[in-house]
């Protein structure tokens, strides 16, 4: 099958959007923004979990301040390409250990590595390219409060440097995905809970990390737009990244058959699916345990 | 054409593209409010002060200049006859003299209208009544000192003994030293002022840093580079300062020349003459300019020493 010209023609930059919009129509089961010329070329292009590791944590401590240990002998690893939930009751130390993932913490103690680099010994000055290879869903969303939700979502290629022209389509087509299409000019605050949690999340697969982590990127919206949303990962999540999802909602959980599941007890990780076991087992969990209490 | 253009456009172009995308990273000029009004005011206030500063350096440099080698000597004898005798002795006494270049009699009409103001035109039937002293206007080749002085006095003791010499620098003293009061009191408040301005700026760089410490942990979060975050802020308050810095400028010069018009319509001798040379100009031009480069590195220090603290 041909290529298409488009894609042939354009520098790898512009090719990557162009992949990563009309890999979301194709796994879109909404079937909205459906291009099937193109579908077969995002297909061939698809990347299979390698289990190449792409986190390592071993033993990792983390106390904020002279408190007491919120994260205790966390040791795990992720491998490149798959899906992973995080789920533990409130308090458990889920969004602080996403912290050390997304590189806003330091441990107290532990090794952490990341993209096969020591990432504590790193030096300040690399940590944006690291940080540039991350999407971040936050749980406070942090959008910039005088950005309207284009230029939020747009933020993270204008940091990258990509050009203006470049920007235009693809933050569109996310916005649209994420149902936001005719809000794009709508600043933070005029937006609901709800549709500011999209635009966060839009602004965190925009552009298309190695690895996106999100923190109860669900927690304030209806379960259709959940599903869509987790759809939405799932396609990321397709071509290469690897996915680390917080959450709380046990159904989210299920409509993920492929997912590995680690789970968080007052700061230690336990391991109810074997996801964190090496080597890491492929594909679905057939003797899935049942599900973790929540 | 040579491909020099082109290529220039083409990184003008680029560079064009990367400053309008870090400029939507943050909103422009919304960033320090009224800080451009504070520091118009501010470069105003400098660029008047300054420029007093330097018109009395130059008036005192070229009044000094026109004094410092003359002596005026007087002839004060009641009797006019008398008078114009021992003037004209002392005349031809004192261009013989070493070390003089000029003397010259000031004449009658002059004279006249020197007194005018005091003793009034219809003085005229009874001036030669009044003991009006005749004066000699004498150039020395180097400043007058006082031993060349006192040789003068003995050389006329006997020639003219009424006659009377002084340094012009003497009685002008006095003046010159209000004058060099006044630089002072220049200098003095261009150092506020610039202190002032110094601390608006830093200020002002805070204020704007503190605003947006959360745009500033997105971005960061979010990969952006120290240096990149500090040339996004720079850029903003470069705006801001020039803005500031341009109408402080143009506030300054119509002082200026607001000051400049009183003093010509005042006629005095001294000041008329007295301007702003173009190196003064350079000076002052240079103001705004400097406060917008204090600006930037302010900024772009102020935004780096907060990054630092951040992972
Ligand atoms: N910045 C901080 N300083 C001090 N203690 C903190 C800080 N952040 C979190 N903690 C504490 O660490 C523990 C774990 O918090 P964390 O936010 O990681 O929980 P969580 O699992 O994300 O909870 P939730 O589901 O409610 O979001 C809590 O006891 C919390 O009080
Ligand atoms: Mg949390």
């Amino acid at each position: 099958m041909p290529l298409p010209q488009e894609t042939i023609a354009t520098t790898p930059k512009k090719r990557f959007h162009g992949l990563f919009s009309t890999s979301i129509a194709a796994y879109s089961c909404f079937g909205r923004n459906q291009v099937p010329a193109t579908t077969g070329y995002s297909l061939l292009h698809m990347n299979k979990p390698d289990d190449a590791e792409i986190v390592h944590f071993d033993n990792v401590g983390l106390r904020y301040g002279t408190g007491k240990e919120v994260l205790t002998d966390v040791s795990f690893t992720l491998f490149s390409g798959r899906f992973y939930f995080l789920t533990g009751a409130s308090g458990a130390g889920k969004t602080s250990l996403l912290k050390l993932l997304y590189l806003a913490q330091r441990p107290s103690r532990g090794l952490i590595r990341m993209f096969g680099t020591d990432a504590i010994t790193l030096p300040r000055e690399r940590l944006p390219g690291f940080r540039r290879r991350l999407g971040v869903v936050f749980q406070d969303f942090r959008l910039v409060q005088h950005l309207s939700a284009f230029d939020n979502v747009a933020l993270p290629l204008r940091v990258a440097g990509v050009p203006e022209k470049d920007i235009v389509r693809p933050v569109t087509e996310m916005l649209e995905w994420v149902g936001l299409g005719d809000r794009s000019h709508a600043r933070p605050a005029t937006l609901s809970g709800g549709e500011q949690q999209r635009v966060a999340i839009a602004r965190a697969v925009i552009g298309r990390p190695d690895m996106l982590i999100a923190d109860e990127p669900t927690g304030n919206v209806d379960p259709d737009m959940a599903e869509k949303l987790l759809r939405l990962f799932e396609a990321l999540n397709r071509l290469g990244t690897t996915v680390v999802v917080a959450t709380h909602d046990i159904h989210l959980i299920q409509k993920m058959p492929d997912s590995l599941i680690m789970r968080l007890d007052k700061g230690r990780l336990s391991d109810p699916t074997g996801a964190l076991r090496y080597p890491p087992r492929s594909g679905a969990a057939p003797s899935r345990p049942e599900l973790p209490r929540l | 054409m040579s491909m020099l253009p082109a290529a220039l456009e083409a990184f003008q172009g680029e560079w064009r593209e990367r400053a309008s995308a870090e400029s939507r990273l943050l909103p422009q000029g919304k960033l320090s409010g009224p800080m451009p009004w504070v520091i118009a005011i501010m470069i105003g206030l400098t660029v008047v002060a300054t420029a007093s500063g330097l018109a009395l350096r130059n008036t005192a440099r070229v009044a000094s200049a026109d004094v410092s080698g003359g002596v005026t000597v007087q002839i004060v004898h009641g009797a006019p006859r008398e008078r114009d005798r021992q003037a004209q002795a002392a005349l031809a006494s004192v261009q013989s003299a070493p070390g003089v270049l000029s003397a010259r009699l000031v004449p009658q009409a002059e004279l006249d209208a020197l007194v005018e103001p005091w003793l009034g035109t219809n003085a005229g039937d009874d001036i030669n009544a009044l003991p009006v002293p005749a004066l000699i206007d004498v150039r020395l080749s180097d400043a007058a000192n006082d031993s060349q002085l006192e040789s003068l006095r003995t050389r006329l003791k006997s020639s003219a003994p009424a006659a009377r010499i002084d340094a012009q620098a003497t009685w002008l003293a006095p003046v010159f030293e209000a004058i060099g009061g006044l630089q002072w009191l220049a200098g003095g408040l261009i150092a506020l002022l610039a202190f002032a301005t110094v601390a608006t700026v830093l200020l002002a760089s805070r204020n704007a840093l503190g605003n947006h410490r959360s745009t500033i942990e997105i971005v960061h979060m979010l990969g952006g580079t120290d240096t990149q975050i500090a040339r996004i802020f720079q850029r903003s308050m470069a705006v801001d300062a020039a803005a500031g810095g341009i109408g402080g400028l143009l506030l300054g010069l119509v002082a200026i020349s607001l000051l400049g018009h009183q003093f010509a319509a005042l006629g005095s001798g001294m000041m008329t003459s007295v301007g702003l040379g173009f190196s003064d100009w350079l000076v002052i031009c240079c103001i705004p300019l400097a406060g917008v480069l204090l600006a930037v590195v302010t900024a772009r220090l102020t935004v780096l020493s907060a990054l630092r603290g951040m992972l």
